[in-house]
Parts: C-alpha cells; structure tokens; sequence
C-alpha cells in the first residue's frame, strides 16, 4: 500500500483481508489427489491429448484439392 | 496504455453532497451508494473507533495479511508435481498447424470460438472484427470498429451474435446476419461503457448478460437489452487484462487478473472478491479455470504459468524454464485439464503436463508474439492469435 493510502481505503483492505481470511481450505494433498482425478477420468475424452480415430477430428481430414 | 483513472467507473452526482463529482461505490448498513472521495474519506474517518489511526489500520492490515499466509501455509504439505509422480508421463506429441487465417491488416489481438466448435471470431489493431469458418477458412462476417487495438471480442452463446471493444472504452454487441442487404454495424448496441480501454469481455451463460474487465481497474456485469450496469467489481489495484467465467456447473464466480499482479476470484451476485492470489512478479496477462472449476491457470509477464486450486486458496504449480524469458499472454486447458498450452511473447506456444509441471512440447510457427489462444469447445483443436496478422489451428 502506498503511504498516500485513505482511511477509507484502508479500512475496506482491513474488511476484505478479514473475509478472505475466513474462507474454508482443505490440504494441497487433497486438493492435487482431486485434480489428478479430473485429469484421469476425462483423458479418455480429450482430443488433444490422446487423439482420435483418423478421419473423425475435422481438422485433420485430408481436405480435396482440386486440380486445375 | 496504462493510464491511471483506475478505480472510478462512474462520474455524477455524489449520494451525499449532490456535487459532480467521479464516484466510487461505499457500502452502508450492506446498502450500495455513490460516494465522491471526499465524502468517502469523511464517512472512513467518522466510522474510526477509539484509538482507530491511519497506523493502526496499516498495521492490523499488514498482520492480517501475515496470518492469511501462515493458514494457507499449514495446508501445504506437498506439492502437485508430487502427487502426480506416480501418473505416466505424457508421450511426444505432434501438433501441427491445420489451418491458417489469413485476412487481418494489423495484429490480431483477441479471438473466440463459437459453440458450433466451428466458427471463430477475432479482433485485431486495425479495428476490423472478422468471424471465420475454420474448416474452410472462409471470412463469414466482417465488421470495422470506429475505434483501432479492438483488444476484447467474445462469440454469445446462441452463436447469433458477437461483441467487441477496444480503445473506445466500450463494449458492443453485432447480431450476425447472413442477409446481404443489411449491414452488421447498423444493428450495433452498445452496452459497457467505462472510463478506460475494454481488455476483455464474455457473454454470461446466455445472450442476456455480459461481463467486462476494462484498464480503469474495475471488472462489471452489462444487461445487453437495456445496457444497464447490473454489478461492478471493484479491487483491483491497476489495469483489469483478462477475465474468466467458472464453468457453469460450479456457480456464479468468474476470475480476473491485472496489472497489479494479482488474480481475483469474485462472486457475481453479491460484487464481492472472494479470493485473491498475488504470487507473480508481474502483469497478469491472461487466466482461465481448470474444466472442473476447482483450479484457474494463469499466464504473466513474469514469463512463468501458475496454477491456483480454489479450495486450498494457494498457487500449486508453476510452469517456468530457466529458458523461457519472455511473458505468457495467453493460457487455456485442454478438455480433461492435463495439458495447458501458454503463448508467449517469443512466437511460440508452449504446451506444459499441468500435474507435473514440466513442458512437454514447443509449437512454432507464428512470425511475431502470439497473444490469444484458446481450445475449441470439444477440445478437438485450439486456436492462437498472433501479432504476425494471422491465426493458426492446431490439432
């Protein structure tokens, strides 16, 4: 906070540290195990990161070309 | 770029002394009112108890703030990369450059995809907003904006509509239509209107409603019909540069991140933050939330990637290298949150394995920094922006 800090200012700073200072946490082990979760449950589905069948990803098709 | 009238969004008559002044808002027995700085000042002092002083909330503020990182620190007992020691490693990927839009005059700055996985819109400096077929290439739409550097643009959900802004501190929105003999400009609405440059912008979970992040440092939901300010975010300390809705499924949140460093997690019913992150060393240039909503990534100028889980209220990983110097200005997550591809102001995109942390490809390709990306919605490709006046997707 700059020295040019308002009472006012400070004073909703003071209020909101108190609010996010009540917010319930759960462990980081926890929290990872849960994302790791995520990941593994819908890999299956992720494009990107397994690929697909040749043909059914629309980017990939081999687009015609005409020859003139 | 930068110019401070930060923390003001609306200028007029003060709800307590009745003079035109610039306004914040102040709450009063959890009443919203407009308040001139003066009057702001003088309801702060009078609310002082006994023995209150400017030192003594500093002081209450700084050790506050130190007992906020001792809790979060309690909870850390591992790291990410940790627990992800025992998932396989990802294999070499190939990614390639499918398709190329060409078309813009000057840098592209923003892009969106449509719903339909298929079509896409973009903005860039020389005010021209375009909306692409990407399987074909084709230019569908194009619109000129009245303002250069349209540095937000977003596609509605319906796919019938788009919104755009830029230096014109403005948000608009253009219904699409394919009749020939009407033009998209003349059914342009505006709807935001702030008092700096609009950085980003997003339809809500409908047509109805749009939120916008602006560098006067406030973030706000627009009603589009009406253009009504429904709720403002005020907290940032600086420029707002990017914003992100939770996915639908976990509520009404959405992220911001700015030019004060910091990543802010608000509620959009009450306009309160609810979380706040400042971990890097500077700009927050783009974030976007984990698929499950639980987590949000975001990118910097401090050329590293850091990734925030909600419910431990702490940073879990950063995606850094000794070898990359330059900022990230945009990050999204791939359909399942393992992968989280960052473009950099190097030219390149860099693809990083979120649970262990560690860069599993670099794509090149663009000729000038990249500075959008996103994965379409089915996550079957992803689409980056570039200074280089064209866009690439990637599959």
């Amino acid at each position: 906070m700059s020295s040019g800090a308002s009472v006012y200012a400070l004073q909703r700073l003071v209020e909101q540290l108190k609010l996010e200072a009540g917010v319930e946490r759960i462990k980081v082990s926890q929290a990872a195990a849960e994302l790791q979760q995520y990941c593994m449950q819908n890999a299956c589905k992720d494009a990107l990161l397994v690929g697909v069948p040749a043909g059914s990803n629309p980017f990939r098709e081999p687009r015609s070309c005409a020859l003139l | 770029m930068c110019d401070q009238t930060f923390l003001v969004n609306v200028f007029g008559s003060c709800d307590k002394c009745f003079k035109q002044r610039a306004l914040r808002p102040v709450f009063k027995k959890s009443q919203q009112l407009s308040y001139c700085s003066v009057c702001a000042e003088i309801m702060a002092t009078d609310g002082l108890h006994e023995n209150e002083t400017l030192a003594t909330l500093k002081s209450e503020a700084e050790s506050l703030k130190g007992k906020l990182e001792e809790e979060r620190a309690k909870l850390h007992d591992v790291e990410l990369h940790q627990v992800a020691e025992r998932v396989e490693a990802l294999g070499q990927f190939v990614m390639k450059t499918r398709r190329t839009l060409k078309g813009h005059g000057n840098k592209v700055l923003c892009m969106d995809w449509c719903k339909d996985k298929r079509r896409i819109v973009s903005s860039s400096q020389d005010g021209k907003v375009i909306v692409w077929d990407s399987f074909t290439t084709n230019k569908e739409h194009a619109v000129t904006m009245p303002c250069t550097w349209v540095m937000a643009c977003a596609y509605a959900p319906s796919g019938c509509a788009i919104a755009c802004g830029g230096l014109d501190n403005k948000c608009s929105v253009y219904p699409l239509t394919f009749d020939k003999n009407e033009s998209m400009a003349a059914k342009k609405k505006s709807v935001a209107m702030h008092t700096n440059y609009l950085s980003a912008c997003s339809f809500t979970n409908s047509d109805m409603q749009i939120l916008t992040a602006s560098g006067d440092g406030t973030c706000a939901l627009w009603d589009v019909e009406s253009g009504q300010l429904l709720q403002s975010f005020h907290g940032h300390g600086a420029d707002v540069l990017c914003l992100d809705l939770a996915p639908s499924e976990t509520g009404n949140t959405f992220v911001s991140g700015g030019c004060d460093k910091k990543s802010m997690v608000w509620d959009m019913r009450s306009g309160q933050c609810v979380q706040a992150f400042e971990t890097h060393e500077s700009d927050v240039n783009s974030v976007r939330y984990y698929p499950s909503g639980d987590a949000f990534a975001s990118g910097s100028d401090d050329a590293t990637c850091r990734l925030y889980d909600l419910r431990a209220d702490r940073e879990v990983a950063i995606y850094s290298k000794e070898s990359i110097i330059f900022g990230a200005s945009s990050v999204d997550f791939s359909l399942s949150g393992r992968l989280l591809f960052a473009g950099y102001n190097d030219y390149t995109i860099n693809v990083w394995d979120v649970l262990k942390g560690a860069r599993v490809s670099i794509l090149f390709g663009h000729e000038n920094r990249v500075s959008t990306l996103r994965v379409s919605p089915d996550g079957t490709a992803f689409c980056s922006g570039s200074w280089d006046h064209t866009l690439r997707v990637w599959a």
